[in-house]
């Protein structure tokens, strides 16, 4: 029972970053069309933002260390410790919170570059191409990365105050033994907030509701003299910035490194053919049963019986899926059915 | 459209014997140019066959499979099986490869090409990362996991055993009834290989079969009202390219008989779309240009250091000749790549037909300027653009 219990959380966890993710490029394809390989390298960039971030903010000068009496020692001290004393170290220890603010402007900057400069000259064109063109896109992006910040991933720590972990246990009434580390806690509890965020944005706000508008009748929205054009741009931003934030919160669990944005691509791609292209509850959904299924299939019993089954579960779904249902678990009917 | 035309006998002989020209004195005037050694050539040969065979599926028929990878891994434990358990000649070793390959190519066209689109890119992805993480992991009995799959010492080798031939002190090379595998003569062994694979390709191309597959790629759905079904002809090619893959990985192992799962991964699939388009999809001998040209600008750009590049800019002033190599450095040594990226995302942008249709530009606007501008210069854009 804490097993289960436990790799449900598990699952929960690894699917509130799959579906992060796979919303982003569900919102993409449903508004713009385009089939964005690239979304997995924009995953990566926020991560790298929160490294950015880690490195500005402990940039250090040498010190003398008063600790050593014996013999002039120097220490690395970063500037903020230096000129705040505490509260320097304070702010240092909150870099990840601290780069989530950061995080979105620049990453609703980058989408919102990214979509004007490239993306929308490839609207018209045929999805091969697309994806062609944002597969170049994800490779320059992830070398950028690699050139300024090696190939090694690169650790963030969480605050400190999550360090450690919750006894989930006692408070549902298992075992004490049961506890659960606190910021994926935290990381399963944000990306509920930011899912559910992106839905009432999209059916609470007159905004939200001309845009769906625009991915159900284009033509007509346009003709009502709305620039669904421009709100398109700005949902492509948004799709950055929900992938974004993703990375960013995701540093403290999984070290960044450079190709991890083509890791979760593949992944977050099966997860919105499975939830059916197109569909933003699909994607979320399949998210996180997908996140299920990979920790169940990855514990020790189960791999007992079908050996090597937590390295292809996911892909073996989305085949199975992929051939018997084609439109997806919630895909809307003719979207790139045939 | 010039490429729709079924060209006569005469004409496919004559491109063969240019081709087989070129591609044999290689050694000869890739001299000039720093990549005339063995190892580089052979690159180029194996990854030409791997683009060459790809193109069948992807540039005639339009179907983008981000798997093909795949096949190539395959290709090559096969080989280095068979040289295991076999013989260290290659004959089989390709005969294996190219089997085997085949029918794991079948297998998975059978189920992708129930789907098209997107969907079908989906699903060969889905299934290369199965067969990669396979290979990582429960399959180690066969592919020797991360460690790759290696020849040793006390490998059985039957055929070679019985025809009397033991081991050396070293681990034994790969050959070709006595022909060493690598070096010179290893490339020349690829040189042929890729002349038979092309020739086949080339037939292909200009088969009632390949303009069955050119119809599925222009118009599928009157494809099928003409009373074909096109799923048939669609695995074929799909096998067809995977054999090719098969054959490529092969020739992979014997001049270097080591086969690792990362040549599985999916951004390996990746790579040889990227040659394939690089040179222009559809073409005949575009995927094999690209396929060179990617591996001449790996083999040249990666080794390419700060060094290096003071060295080449000898020639400029002192301050532009820093300028120039802090502004081209992330570009070359370790960072080639990004520029590899860079060139492909400008491919895609403006040359959609590849360096072929940059060629064919070049070429017809030579050839205007001898004729009357006006309607020749009108017609060929409009044809340019209808190939775009």
């Amino acid at each position: 029972m804490d097993a289960i219990f436990l790799q449900i959380l598990n699952g929960l966890d690894k699917g509130g970053a799959y579906a992060l993710i796979a919303l982003g490029l569900t919102l993409v394809f449903g508004t713009l069309g385009v089939v964005n390989f690239a979304h997995g390298a924009i995953f990566m960039i926020g991560a790298f933002c929160a490294v950015t971030m880690e490195k500005i903010l402990t940039l250090s000068v040498k010190v003398k260390d008063p600790s050593v009496t014996f013999f002039d020692a120097y220490k690395e001290t970063p500037y903020l410790e230096l000129w705040f004393g505490d509260t320097g170290s304070a702010i240092i220890d909150w870099v990840v919170p601290i780069s989530i603010v950061i995080s979105i402007p620049v990453m609703l900057g980058l989408g919102i570059l990214m979509e004007r400069s490239l993306i929308r000259y490839f609207y018209k064109r045929s999805h091969a191409e697309q994806i062609l063109v944002t597969f170049g896109l994800a490779i320059v992006l992830q070398e950028l990365v690699k050139t300024f910040f090696g190939a090694n991933p690169i650790p963030v720590s969480a605050p400190d105050i999550v360090a450690g972990s919750a006894a989930i246990g006692s408070w549902i009434g298992l075992s004490d033994a049961v506890v659960y580390p606190w910021w994926r806690l935290i990381y399963l509890l944000f990306s509920v907030v930011i899912i559910s965020s992106v839905f009432s944005f999209l059916n609470f706000t007159t905004w939200g509701m001309v845009v769906r508008a625009g991915m159900a009748d284009r033509a007509t929205v346009e003709l009502l003299g709305i620039n669904i054009e421009r709100r398109f741009t700005i949902v492509f931003g948004l799709a950055a910035v929900v992938a974004g934030l993703a990375g960013v919160m995701y540093t403290p669990v999984l070290p960044p490194d450079y190709h991890q944005g083509m890791d979760f691509l593949v992944l977050s791609f099966v997860v919105v053919v499975v939830g059916g292209m197109g569909s933003l509850r699909g994607a979320v959904a399949a998210g996180f049963l997908l996140g299920i299924l990979q920790s169940f299939s990855s514990m020790t019993e189960v791999k007992a019986i079908i050996p090597g089954i937590d390295q292809i579960i996911i892909y073996l779904v989305a085949v199975i899926i992929l051939l018997t249902r084609p439109r997806g678990l919630m895909g809307r009917r003719g979207v790139m059915e045939n | 459209m010039s490429n729709t035309q079924i060209a006569t006998p005469r004409q496919d002989l004559i491109y063969m014997v240019v081709l087989s020209a070129v591609v044999l004195t290689m050694p000869l005037w890739l001299q000039p140019f720093g990549a005339a050694y063995p190892d580089l050539m052979q690159k180029f040969m194996i990854f030409g066959i791997f683009a060459v065979g790809y193109n069948i599926l992807f540039g005639l028929t339009g179907y983008l499979s981000f798997g093909h990878a795949a096949f190539l891994g395959v290709g090559s434990y096969t080989a280095v099986w068979s040289f295991k358990l076999l013989s260290m000649n290659v004959v089989p070793a390709i005969i294996f490869a190219i089997v085997l390959s085949g029918l794991f190519a079948w297998l998975i066209g059978y189920v992708s090409l129930r789907r098209s689109g997107i969907y079908f890119s989906i699903l060969t992805l889905a299934f290369a990362q199965m067969s990669y993480n396979l290979a990582y992991s429960v399959l180690t009995p066969i592919t020797n996991g991360e460690t790759g799959l290696q020849l040793a010492q006390a490998d059985p080798r039957v055929l070679d055993r019985m025809a009397g031939i033991e081991a050396t002190s070293g681990l034994p090379s790969t050959n070709l009834f006595g022909l060493d595998g690598t070096g010179y003569t290893g490339f020349y062994i690829c040189a042929v290989i890729l002349i038979i694979s092309f020739f086949i390709a080339l037939r292909i191309f200009h088969s009632p079969f390949g303009l069955k597959l050119r119809a599925i790629k222009s118009n599928q759905t009157r494809m099928s009202y003409t009373g074909y079904h096109t799923r048939p002809y669609l695995l074929t090619a799909f096998i067809i390219s995977g054999m090719y893959a098969g054959l490529a990985g092969s020739l992979l192992a014997m001049t270097d008989p080591l086969a690792g799962a990362e040549r599985m991964q999916w951004t390996a699939s990746g790579e040889v779309v990227l040659m394939t388009i690089f040179g222009g999809a559809g073409t005949l001998i575009g995927p094999l240009l690209g396929a060179g040209l990617i591996k001449y600008l790996e083999n040249i750009f990666s080794a390419f250091n700060d060094t290096v590049l003071h060295n080449v800019l000898s020639f400029l002033p002192d301050w532009l000749n820093n300028i120039l190599t802090a502004i081209i450095s992330p570009f070359v040594g370790e960072g080639w790549q990004l520029l590899l990226g860079i060139v492909f995302m400008l491919i895609v942008i403006f040359l959609p037909g590849g360096l072929m249709e940059g060629l064919g530009k070049i070429r017809r606007a030579i050839r205007d300027r001898g004729q009357k501008p006006a309607d020749g210069a009108s017609s060929d854009k409009q044809h340019s653009t209808e190939e775009a």
